[in-house]
């Protein structure tokens, strides 16, 4: 895979420009030519010296869903956490390599990890909407920790709607989010991390503690929510791999072992260890 | 690019219930494929030996191997709804149930030719056979490597299928004008002779169908569809 740009031309020039205000932040589109949204370029994560991305290279298209998949352990998670810088928060972590979203690396210097977060949203495991919060301020959260202004209200109920929950919570917009049902809560979430307007979307196994009808919800809602933003998904479940992606990416041991279109995976994987991996021939 | 597994069981899986299903799809296949070949060799016995007998058993089998059609194609149904199969396990399974309908129609048209063979034992010998055994023996040869290939998933025998139809083509083309000669000679013999035909299209049809298995065991084995080229090209 060929840069974006020169990997110079990412570096700013010394000092480091104090991080930009909401008001001021540049634009990830650096008018670069690429035909990814997100790239990943040698990618590498450690915690201490335990080695746990090796040399992950791929590209993400725009408005195109990729899946990770692979066995407990294999970096899949690590790995999605990196394309949002949330390993900085974690002692003992260490990324090496790039991340390009538009074109412009994630973990060069003067990219704000908070800004950074507001254009890659990602959605947990388990549904964490704010304990404290009626679902109203859940989804405007966002805004209001980043001081965004606008009609707040508009800016709810349009994420609501786009995470398919506006029609359940429209009359107790005022209630709790967590009175809400796991997979409810899980939309929710999905509403607070799109109100920020992000351009990427991270999932880390968002339908794990759901029921299958929740579940069928999120993927249908993956589905839509394609048509605006890129998403990238670590998921457990093969069978939702293969529903939701356009492309999967095998990851095994910290390496990426084989990346293509979902069907290909699926149907007639390249590597060995993949087609051992999807036929269930692992351990 | 060719794929990571062959289709070839290798590694077992890691649920051996699963592992035993796609066994039992396997040993039901072949023992239906050896029930196949058995049947067109005695329904061609029951026409060169003039053994009406033989006829018979032939139409009494087929209930057998149209038992083993629906038990095949529920097996298969049953691992698609329960177990997902992914790669060469689906590659399997599609294949499967491509393969029992091919072997299905291969047994009836035992069971046609073992009709018309009945029914030709009941009058004179038209003249010697000429080259319906050979013709016979071709079709039961391409069955057989069809699923010999399937057995080793071995692309390159299957395709040895695809090159040998020509044969089989030719040769019923051959044997047709032969008996299109008899027929001009004396109209009396066009009944026989009009049965004989029947039963040469039975085995060049025979012959297509494996041909159809060979090529869904290239697809099992490599994962590219060699089928129908020309449409693929008109279609691109």
């Amino acid at each position: 895979m060929t840069p974006a740009v020169p990997a110079q031309a990412m570096t700013p020039e010394r000092p480091a420009p104090p991080p930009p205000t909401v008001a001021q932040q540049p634009p990830l589109t650096a008018g670069t030519e690429t035909p990814f949204k997100v790239e990943v370029q040698d990618l590498n994560v450690y915690f201490r010296a335990n080695h746990a991305i090796r040399h992950v290279s791929l590209g993400v298209k725009p408005q195109t869903v990729l899946a990770v998949i692979g066995p407990s352990g294999c970096g899949k998670s690590t790995f999605i956490r990196a394309l949002n810088r949330m390993h900085d928060l974690v002692p003992g972590a260490r990324v090496e390599g790039k991340v390009f979203v538009d074109g412009k690396d994630l973990y060069a210097r003067g990219i704000d990890p908070v800004l950074l977060r507001r254009r890659v949203g990602m959605v947990f495991q388990r549904p964490n909407p704010f304990p404290t919060m009626s679902i109203f301020e859940n989804v405007a959260a966002g805004l209001t920790l980043n001081g965004i202004g606008g009609n707040h209200a508009e800016i709810v109920e349009r994420c609501l709607r786009q995470a398919a929950l506006w029609d359940e919570v429209k009359d107790r917009l005022k209630h709790a989010g967590t009175s809400l049902s796991g997979g409810q809560q899980q939309r929710l979430c999905i509403a607070r991390a799109l109100a920020v307007e992000p351009e990427v979307l991270l999932m880390d196994e968002p339908a794990s503690a759901l029921d299958p009808i929740a579940t069928a919800k999120i993927e249908e809602l993956i589905h839509e929510l394609k048509e605006k933003y890129t998403i990238v998904i670590v998921t457990h479940s093969m069978q939702q791999a293969a529903r939701v992606s356009d492309n999967t990416a095998f990851f095994y041991l910290g390496e990426l072992i084989e990346m293509g279109q979902t069907a290909q995976i699926f149907t007639n994987p390249r590597e060995r260890r993949t087609e051992d991996y999807v036929t269930g021939k692992f351990g | 690019m060719s794929p990571a597994s062959s289709g070839r069981p290798t590694a077992s899986h890691t649920d051996k219930a699963f592992e035993s299903d796609l066994r039992l799809v396997r040993e039901k296949l072949l023992a239906m494929g050896a029930k196949v070949e058995e049947q067109i060799a005695k329904s061609m016995r029951s026409l060169t030996d003039r053994d009406s007998e033989l006829g018979e058993q032939v139409k009494e089998a087929d209930l057998e191997i149209n038992r083993l059609e629906v038990d095949i194609d529920e097996l298969c149904r049953k691992i698609l709804a329960l177990r997902q199969p992914a790669a060469s396990d689906l590659r399997l399974i599609t294949t499967a149930l491509k393969i029992v309908t091919d072997l299905e129609r291969i047994g009836d048209l035992a069971v046609n030719i073992a009709e018309r063979a009945m029914d030709l034992n009941q009058a004179p010998p038209l003249a010697a056979y000429v080259d319906m055994p050979r013709l016979a023996e071709l079709a039961q040869e391409q069955v057989k490597k069809a699923l010999d290939s399937f057995v080793r998933a071995d692309p390159d025998e299957a395709q040895e299928v695809l090159a040998g139809d020509d044969h089989l083509d030719d040769l019923f083309v051959k044997i047709f004008n032969e008996l299109l000669a008899f027929m001009m000679e004396d109209s009396r013999n066009i009944r026989r002779a009009t049965s004989l035909v029947s039963i040469c299209k039975h085995l060049e049809r025979i012959g297509d169908h494996a041909v159809n298995v060979a090529e869904m065991v290239i697809y099992m084995v490599r994962g590219t569809d060699v089928r129908h080229p020309r449409s693929r090209a008109v279609e691109s």
